[in-house]
């Protein structure tokens, strides 16, 4: 799981199916120091996470259709925690 | 599967309900002359790991199946802590 920063939502009125009314979030990864690390991707919310938030985003398909509550959907990323705190002991 | 050092934990309240319960460690990854490789992530606990050790994770499908037969959605899972390592 990688710890991610909610930098933006997208809407898509034609999607697949199996993606209709799951909220789709744009996600910007993060090192532990809270700066960016790589490119943005996009992410299944199913905890209610919402833009500026850090969130925990797995990226994997079979976790994140679990996360969304569906068999077969074609999901490879979703927010499946809101982080309150990272305690790092350097 | 991979060895790593915990370095910390992740706090989160409002998670998917199959997280709850379940400690979050942020890992670094190592390599095998304890050198730091590749970028942290963060990994379910399945063996009672803490911050400090030295441990070993498996990525992917599989990282739920320690939690077995419950389902968490994790693509990461500690599931060993190292003792030691021998290397010739």
């Amino acid at each position: 799981m990688q710890i991610c920063r909610v930098v933006g939502t997208v809407v898509a009125t034609q999607k697949n199916r199996k993606l209709e009314g799951a909220k789709l979030l744009l996600v910007q990864p993060l090192t532990l120091d809270d700066t960016p690390r790589g490119t943005t991707m996009l992410a299944i919310d199913s905890v209610g996470a919402g833009i500026g938030e850090k969130v925990l985003v797995v990226f994997e398909g079979k976790a994140a259709g679990d996360a969304l509550r569906r068999k077969a959907a074609a999901v490879d990323a979703a927010i499946v925690g809101i982080i309150d705190a990272v305690e790092v002991h350097a | 599967m991979q060895v790593a050092r915990v370095l910390g934990e992740v706090v989160s309240t409002i998670k998917d309900v199959n997280l709850v319960g379940v400690k979050l460690l942020v890992l670094q990854p190592l390599a095998a002359s304890g050198e730091e490789v590749g970028k942290t992530l963060v990994a379910l606990d399945s063996v009672g790991a803490g911050v400090g050790e030295r441990v070993f994770f498996v990525r992917g499908r599989e990282a739920a199946f320690p939690f077995y037969p419950a389902e968490p959605p994790t693509d990461a899972s500690v599931i060993g802590i190292v003792d030691r390592m021998d290397i010739d």
